[in-house]
């Protein structure tokens, strides 16, 4: 049984995985990511709830190595942005985990354990190759 | 003509100061001011006090620490442009007819280590989503991957800016560093080596304002906030569109004051602009306008950016000297280009100075631009 989501309204976690609930507005065409009442790059009103491909490919990447406050996870960790399979494009921040992982390296979405705000277990997102 | 002027600056050197509060720090940089304008606390009509993490009425706890003057206090939170958002609307005051002297300041002390900020959730933090210099360096990525500039023209901005800051004796760093301890420093984030980055610290820095034909004329400010789809904007979204086409907060600043002073780029003599790391300089000089994107490296190979250059820029050695406490950083800008403009900038001193370009840009994002003329 793994952990609950880290926070409720970014990611969903069922017997098909981790699942990033983005949004998506008809009136802009646009995707975002977390889901947000309006969409964020126009103010249309009319977003619907849209699940996010679990597959990208790596646009930026770094190490962190230091832990920054309020966070008691493993360090050194990878951390970057994925753009995400489909269109419209969208970019997505994420950990990042695997070596190689240069600019367009194909990468997937999976659940990383992390102790969570209340010290508790809980799951965020990773992709890797 | 009667306009907004400048007309005293004061400091407390930004550092590490244990057993100095933030109202200590204020209290010394709005006394140095208030003597350098030649004119008493009673005699101000208003005061805007720029700070983040200063507290509740933290303008209130200066100004009580000097007199209870009965003047309006404004508390002004706009990360790390805070500074400049009190400026503003200190200037905006005058300019209102509202006021005819105001006197605008900014605090701060912070811990030490990488900044902490309730801008973020704390389930953001818990799942290391937080951290500044991780957002810093993936701008700068992007800045090499786009310019062709490399790690080695990080340093030299590094490098340009510790050497300024040799002269300024309220630094906190006045130690020279080579390209190579630049290099060699410890790995934060790469590409940012430890060197790259800015210390968050301590310190104050105030300023009189007047409605008066003296002084350092305050030609043009503005602060703006960031436009939609740039996932790697100061405004830390969790994602982003192609960011192409998208104008950074910076700009849009400097286009104002710049509208406002009737002056561009090219009538620049000295600039004081936001380095949080070496990257953010180098996008600071393209998207003020002083120069084209991928013109950085030939500017930092003429030496075109250091005192005695074309266009000397962070003379008080810059945050990376200095560090930042965020709610006194903009007016430390401010304070530094008024002396530039003076001639009373001693060892650091831009020659034939009379136009002076200031700033920051932060969390929110916010960005403040402000035009000075000597």
């Amino acid at each position: 049984m793994p952990p609950e989501p880290i926070d409720q309204s970014v990611l969903r976690v069922d017997d098909d995985g981790v699942t990033l609930l983005g949004g998506w507005s008809p009136t802009s065409g646009l995707r975002h990511f977390p889901r947000s009442p309006v969409c964020p790059f126009t103010g249309a009103d009319d977003v619907e709830a849209l699940d996010l491909p679990r597959t990208g490919r790596v646009w930026l990447q770094t190490t962190v190595t230091i832990a920054p406050p309020g966070y008691a996870g493993r360090v050194p960790y990878g951390l970057g942005i994925v753009e995400l399979d489909g269109e419209p494009a969208l970019r997505v921040v994420a950990r990042l985990s695997g070596e190689g992982l240069g600019p367009g390296t194909p990468v997937v979405l999976d659940g990383e354990e992390l102790p969570g705000p209340n010290g508790q277990p809980a799951l965020t997102w990773v992709f890797h190759p | 003509m009667s306009e907004v002027r400048i007309t005293g600056v004061g400091l407390h050197p930004f550092g590490r100061f244990d057993g100095l509060t933030g109202t200590d720090m204020g209290v010394t940089a709005v006394r140095a001011a208030l003597d350098d304008a030649g004119v008493g606390v009673h005699e101000m009509q208003a005061a805007f006090c720029g700070t983040a993490y200063g507290g509740v009425a933290a303008g209130h706890r200066v100004l009580s620490a000097l007199a209870g003057t009965g003047i309006p206090i404004y508390d002004v939170e706009a990360g790390c442009a805070s500074g400049g958002a009190a400026l503003q609307l200190g200037a905006a005051s005058i300019e209102s007819g509202q006021h005819d002297r105001v006197l605008v300041f900014g605090i701060e002390k912070m811990p030490k280590g990488i900044i902490r900020s309730s801008f973020f959730a704390p389930w953001q933090e818990a799942a290391g989503l937080s951290p500044a210099p991780a957002y810093f360096a993936l701008r700068a990525q992007r800045l090499l991957s786009d310019t062709g500039l490399t790690v080695d023209h990080l340093a030299q901005v590094v490098v340009k800016n510790r050497r300024h800051g040799v002269a300024n004796p309220d630094a906190m760093f006045r130690k020279a560093v080579t390209t190579e301890e630049v290099l060699a420093a410890r790995m934060i984030c790469e590409p940012l080596t430890l060197f790259m980055l800015c210390s968050p610290n301590e310190g104050g820095a105030a300023v009189v304002l007047e409605r008066s034909d003296k002084g350092v004329r305050l030609a043009g400010i503005s602060l703006r906030s960031h436009l939609p789809g740039n996932v790697l904007g100061e405004d830390s979204p969790l994602c982003g569109i192609e960011d192409s086409g998208v104008t950074p907060p910076t700009t849009l600043a400097a286009g104002d004051a710049y509208t406002q002073a009737g002056l561009g780029p090219t009538d620049v003599d000295v600039v004081e602009c936001q380095d949080t790391d070496a990257a953010r300089e180098l996008l600071a000089w393209a998207e003020l306008g002083l120069c084209a994107a991928g013109e950085q490296g030939a500017i930092l190979a003429g030496d075109e950016a250091v005192i005695g250059g074309r266009l000397p820029i962070n003379p008080s050695g810059g945050l990376l000297s200095k560090g930042e406490p965020l709610g006194a950083s903009a007016l430390g800008q401010v304070v530094e280009l008024v002396r530039q403009l003076r001639g009373a900038a001693g060892d650091r001193q831009v020659e034939r100075a009379r136009v002076g370009l200031a700033h920051v840009i932060g969390r929110g994002a916010n960005a403040c631009v402000t035009v000075l003329v000597g």
